[in-house]
């Protein structure tokens, strides 16, 4: 009868190492999980894009110009009052890659047909945001774009223009 | 032991052969040697010996489970064939694919099988789930089941998806990009989980090969798995679901027949008149493929794979996070939730519930019909929230709102539902989940359709002019 009552001083022994079995289990599986998820990360820096690309010189973009760049993937804009913006070309809404039309003045995403000024402001949505920027960079008169640094913006603001 | 020592002697040497693998006659005489041969074989056994009379009736199943067991097998086969003339890499694979369906014998042809087997296992799945819900085949004990068969959705359309990207023409890639681009507005971890699921900012080299060894390895060894668990569960719950009639009280010992010729017979022919359909299919249309993918160029309309329309649509008139982020997860949580309510009613193996909750389906079907394309329309032409709302972010104003208009309209459908046909909750959740799923298709039909270059609305003829 006193047997069932009271308790083996094993027991807590055995409660420490169930929890210490459970405890070390769930330890290996979080880091083979880690692990896993870890070797799953991109491979960064492939070159080309991502890197500072020279655009050209100041002279060679009139005001008021949108001028494509394929393999930086991206656009430079030189505004009316001469300053300059490096847009990203892939969509703000999902990602197409949105060409600029000259004749309309905007550039028309053919996926959802977002539309965005030159300044890569959302004049049609889906788009939730302007278009991404650039970082441009102005030395001796060279422009160059830094692919590896891109801004997220909601809106144009005129701190975002470099001259 | 006498005797058994005397048969061996009496056999030949082919007939020891043949007896070592196959154990019973293959073609058994008495129910006990028809039972024995479903014991000893490996594939049958997955069946039970014998199985409930009623259960055999085609229209309770439909053969829809088999369907998608065959598909399966018949989309492992042709998947390895294919790997064999394929590279995933960009600069190969698009070249595969054509060296695959002018030069290597019967290439087009297996990859048509492959395609059109994966965009049929979508239809037979969904229908599969749709026949379970309809039946209330997900009520007890088969409520996880349910939940597993939802996962199995989910890894066929992943499935579809990740291949749909491999031939690495335009129609893939920009497809790929869209669809990836909705991960983006996961609120937080978007960007970080887009990039892993990218392996780089675009899709490119790192995505393909991503995509590949998801299409290859991950998602068939996970369907695998569940799909054993899965018919587990449907012998340890006693098979499917009786079906019966409206107020018909079941006995309780149903009369059975051995599975062996009668489940099996009827098996191979709902496979054989599958395999014909699909075989016949492949023949006569070819899967399609266009040119070789170029980032530079986003094409005209750029649509999304045809079981993404329905999203696609929705991503015209919702903010992205709320088209394809809450409506997609609040769908299916509410999916897997549905077995877990409470029943008021005894419907299971009842055709839509009961005799009300028929009538009641074909008027939701009607309202959704009617509403759907009415609803499209007016937020096409009138509808401006953003407009309106100047004040608020898109995410409300393009968002949330019109979701709690949209929900609330839902929320009074079923209230008037509930009291015009003075009807239970099942019925009325099942004129619910109607009305939303023709929605669902009508939307779907929109998107493959009506929708031409620039997403504007148009007449299916239009639609075809422009291409």
């Amino acid at each position: 009868m006193a047997k069932t009552n009271t308790t083996p001083p094993e027991a807590t022994r055995r409660d420490f190492l169930k929890m210490a079995w459970a405890g070390l289990g769930t330890l290996a599986i979080a880091e083979a999980g880690l692990m896993s998820a870890m070797f799953m990360l991109p491979r960064v820096g492939e070159g080309e894009f991502g890197g500072l690309i020279t655009a050209g010189e100041v002279e060679s973009f009139p005001p008021n110009s949108v001028t494509p760049f394929t393999q930086g993937r991206f656009y430079i804009s030189r505004l009316e009052d001469g300053g300059f913006l490096a847009l990203y070309r892939k969509c703000t809404h999902l990602g197409c890659t949105v060409p600029w039309e000259q004749t309309d003045n905007q550039f028309f995403c053919p996926c959802h047909a977002s539309a965005f000024d030159e300044r890569g402001d959302v004049l049609n949505p889906p788009a939730p945001r302007a278009l991404d920027l650039f970082t441009v960079i102005i030395e001796d008169g060279i422009v160059m774009v830094d692919t590896g640094s891109l801004t997220e913006r909601d809106r144009f603001d005129p701190s975002q223009v470099v001259y | 032991m006498k005797q058994a020592k005397k048969d061996v002697a009496d056999t030949s040497f082919l007939q020891r052969m043949w007896e070592s693998i196959f154990r019973g006659p293959l073609d058994p005489q008495t129910d006990r040697e028809r039972k024995l041969m479903v014991l000893d074989s490996l594939i049958l056994h997955l069946h039970p010996t014998t199985i409930a009379e009623r259960t055999l009736k085609l229209t309770l199943t439909w053969g829809l489970g088999g369907m998608a067991t065959l598909l399966t097998m018949v989309l492992v086969f042709s998947g390895v064939m294919l790997m064999f003339n394929y590279t995933p890499s960009p600069d190969q694979a698009y070249n595969d694919i054509l060296n695959l369906q002018t030069q290597v014998w019967f290439g087009q042809l297996m990859r048509n099988i492959h395609h059109w087997a994966g965009n049929l296992m979508v239809v037979v799945v969904v229908l599969h789930m749709l026949r379970v819900f309809f039946t209330g085949g997900f009520n007890m004990p088969r409520q996880f089941n349910w939940v597993m068969g939802l996962l199995l959705l989910l890894l066929t359309v992943t499935a579809n998806f990740t291949g749909y990207l491999l031939p690495w023409d335009q129609l893939a890639y920009w497809a790929i990009t869209v669809g990836t681009g909705l991960i983006t507005y996961v609120p937080l971890l978007g960007n970080w989980i887009q990039t892993v699921v990218l392996g780089g900012p675009e899709v490119g080299a790192a995505t393909l090969l991503n995509f590949y060894s998801l299409h290859i390895a991950i998602i068939p060894i996970s369907l695998l798995i569940i799909m054993s668990f899965h018919f587990f569960r449907v012998r340890k719950d006693g098979g499917v679901v009786t079906p019966r009639a409206p107020d018909e009280v079941l006995e309780k010992r149903q009369p059975k027949v051995t599975t062996v010729p009668h489940l099996v017979t009827r098996e191979l022919v709902v496979g054989l008149v599958m395999m014909i359909a699909l075989l016949l299919f492949a023949m006569w249309v070819d899967a399609p493929l266009e040119g070789v993918a170029n980032p530079d160029v986003s094409p005209n309309p750029a649509k999304a794979p045809w079981y993404f329309m329905g999203f696609q649509e929705l991503l015209l008139h919702f903010h992205p996070f709320v088209a394809a982020i809450i409506l997609p997860l609040g769908a299916l949580f509410t999916l897997a939730l549905l077995p877990y309510l409470e029943p008021d009613m005894d419907a299971t193996g009842v055709w839509f519930r009961s005799n009300k909750g028929r009538l009641m389906s074909v008027v939701a079907t009607l309202i959704a019909i009617i509403s759907t394309p009415i609803l499209v329309i007016t937020d096409e032409y009138l509808l401006d929230f953003v407009g309106w709302l100047p004040s608020l972010p898109t995410i409300l104003s393009n968002g949330f709102v019109p979701l709690a208009l949209l929900m609330l309209a839902v929320v009074g459908f079923y209230e008037l539902m509930k009291h015009l046909f003075r009807a239970s909750r099942c019925e009325t959740v099942q004129a619910t989940f109607v009305l939303l799923f023709v929605a669902f298709l009508i939307l779907m039909v929109i998107g493959i359709w009506f929708r031409g270059p620039g997403m504007v609305l148009m007449w299916p003829s239009e639609v075809g002019v422009s291409h």
